[in-house]
């Protein structure tokens, strides 16, 4: 067995694999397929202060190699999250990540302050990224100047690891990268999804409520890919890749291009066990090309 | 119930008729329970461009043989190619998904209405909810005899009653044109109904008036089937649920339809 175990800053991760937030809930609603012990941890669905019903039905569409979605981050809130769902995931041995989310810098930092005092939540996830909400997500992360306006708010609050998640809908993403990193980002992680939309020719209709949606799947894993190298060239902190990760192979090509950590996302709703037979693959990779641990990897890329 | 993603074996596919085929798949091991209106989440790999898995209702199952089947009616690119597949095929496969209907109580009359493939889970319903064939009403709608499928298999469970478009077969109409459901809705003790939105919100609205317990099993599109992503909302009176994993069957009195 290969040491699997990655570093961000001072957070230990057992293995490299996370699950990404928005596709594996808060981890038990993937219990029955995984142990969620053997993952490197799981970030969890976005959070934000208030109660939100997300946007409304419909929310997907199939597109190729990939889908949209236009969920708009429904979820319960934080006070829910603390009462209802810490208890449930407190003694697993994983890193739960917070995917901590605001409509205004006020909401991120209200959010970040009641996450650092859970004992048992190591980092956050910054979402500067999300493209299905009409105020606040993706508007911070398109910009240099507000992604530092909000990074730099909440490492005045949280304490501990803050990786940032960024929006690959940009010019230069390594200049946003770059830019948080100067705030205080402890590790940056990317990409979110890509915004998209379809239509129905039938009905001359959008197919998504929204119109728009954020496209995920391999069908962005090559440009995700590419940024991810672009990024992990521009800054120190650890960079955590995903976009389009559907096994170990697509994995390890991100940790080639720089990445430390990467995220599975829409894999998991093909099938829910890719996490862990992407850790099996990442192991038996290491071992065919005796490397014995997977840091050796991270950002090897033979030019 | 413990959901699992397991390699099936596709043991029979039968034509049922021109766009309806009842795939018999079998596992290695014990199957857990599985209930009417529980359904399957099928993933498609003969096609590559179809991404996502696809969900099917069960029609029926039988533990001993280690068996359920499918009733797959072509619908779309998926459901087209699924019924390409042929015995000897390995099907991956997560179930059991959802919850099922509410089953009756043993001295209760129930109308099940199906329509498309919302036949299965009202023909896996006679099967198993152990009442008598004189509680239990099946009234089954298509638009035309050659949309309907055989359901001589399951006519010792039920009184079946049949509505098509043109009259061809049965009653000429709607299900809600049948004489049965014009002049005895309201003398059943619970309606359950899978179908077409429209065929389903207009035995909801009838059953709203007519005082009586009633479930419907809703087919909102989903990417996972297990309740993460969160694409497959319907608006109830307590905000957005997943018909994946709060549903597919629901109980009218739930929801929020304009009706």
């Amino acid at each position: 067995m290969a040491d699997l175990s990655v570093k961000i800053k001072d957070l230990h991760f057992k293995n490299p694999v996370l699950t990404a937030s928005g596709t594996c809930g808060f981890g038990q609603e993937i219990a029955d397929f995984v142990d969620l012990s053997k993952l490197g941890g799981v970030v969890m669905k976005g959070t934000t202060l208030k109660h939100r019903e997300g946007n409304d039905y419909p929310r997907m569409a199939e597109t190729p190699s990939g889908m949209l979605n236009a969920v708009g981050l429904q979820n319960k809130g934080v006070d829910n999250f603390i009462k209802n769902i810490y208890p449930t995931i407190k003694d697993v041995d994983s890193n739960f990540i917070v995917n901590v989310n605001g409509s205004t810098i006020e909401d991120y930092i209200a959010l970040a302050e009641q996450i650092n005092e859970l004992d048992k939540i190591p980092a956050i996830e910054l979402n500067i990224s999300c493209p299905n909400v009409k105020e606040g997500g993706m508007a911070f992360g398109v910009s240099c100047a507000s992604a530092e306006a909000v990074v730099k708010a909440v490492r005045a609050v949280y304490t501990k690891p803050m990786i940032v998640k960024l929006s690959p809908n940009v010019t230069d993403i390594a200049e946003i990268a770059k830019a948080v990193e100067g705030e205080g980002a402890d590790s940056v992680s990317l990409v979110n999804t890509f915004l998209g939309m379809a239509i129905n020719p039938e009905t001359r209709r959008p197919v998504l409520s929204t119109i728009t949606g954020g496209l995920s799947g391999p069908a962005i894993k090559p440009i995700a890919l590419r940024m991810v190298w672009q990024v992990a060239q521009a800054v120190k902190v650890p960079v955590v890749g995903m976009g389009g990760i559907m096994n170990a192979a697509d994995a390890i090509e991100f940790m080639l291009a720089g990445a430390t950590a990467i995220e599975v996302g829409t894999a998991i709703f093909i099938d829910p066990t890719i996490p862990l037979q992407i850790v099996d693959g990442i192991n038996d990779y290491l071992e065919r090309h005796n490397f014995s641990s997977v840091r050796d990897i991270i950002g090897s890329l033979q030019m | 119930m413990k959901k699992t993603v397991q390699e099936l074996l596709l043991v029979e596919n039968e034509q049922l008729n021109h766009d309806n085929f009842r795939l018999v798949l079998q596992s290695e091991n014990e199957l857990p329970p599985i209930f009417p209106g529980q359904f399957v989440n099928v993933e498609i790999k003969k096609a590559t461009e179809i991404f996502l898995r696809r969900p099917f209702s069960i029609l029926d199952v039988d533990p001993e043989k280690r068996q359920f089947s499918l009733l797959v009616k072509i619908l779309g690119r998926g459901s087209k190619v699924l019924t390409t597949y042929q015995a000897g095929d390995k099907i991956s496969v997560i179930y059991p998904l959802g919850n099922g209907f509410t089953m009756p109580k043993a001295d209760e009359k129930v109308l099940l209405i199906g329509g498309g493939s919302g036949v299965a889970p009202m023909l896996y319903i006679s099967k198993v909810c152990g009442l008598n064939l004189d509680q239990v009403h099946v009234l089954l709608g298509a638009r035309s005899q050659n949309d309907h499928v055989d359901v001589s298999a399951y006519q010792s469970f039920g009184k079946f009653y049949f509505t098509t478009e043109d009259g061809s077969l049965g009653e000429k109409g709607f299900v809600t044109n049948h004489s049965i459901y014009k002049s005895e809705l309201s003398t059943f003790d619970k309606i359950y109904t899978c179908g077409p939105n429209p065929m389903m919100k207009a035995v909801a609205k009838d059953a709203v008036a007519a005082g009586v317990f009633c479930e419907v099993s809703l087919e909102n599109t989903m990417a996972c089937g297990f309740g993460v992503c969160l694409c497959c909302v319907e608006k109830t009176t307590t905000g957005h649920k997943c018909v994946c994993t709060d549903g597919p069957v629901f109980n009218i009195k739930d929801l929020t339809w304009q009706i």
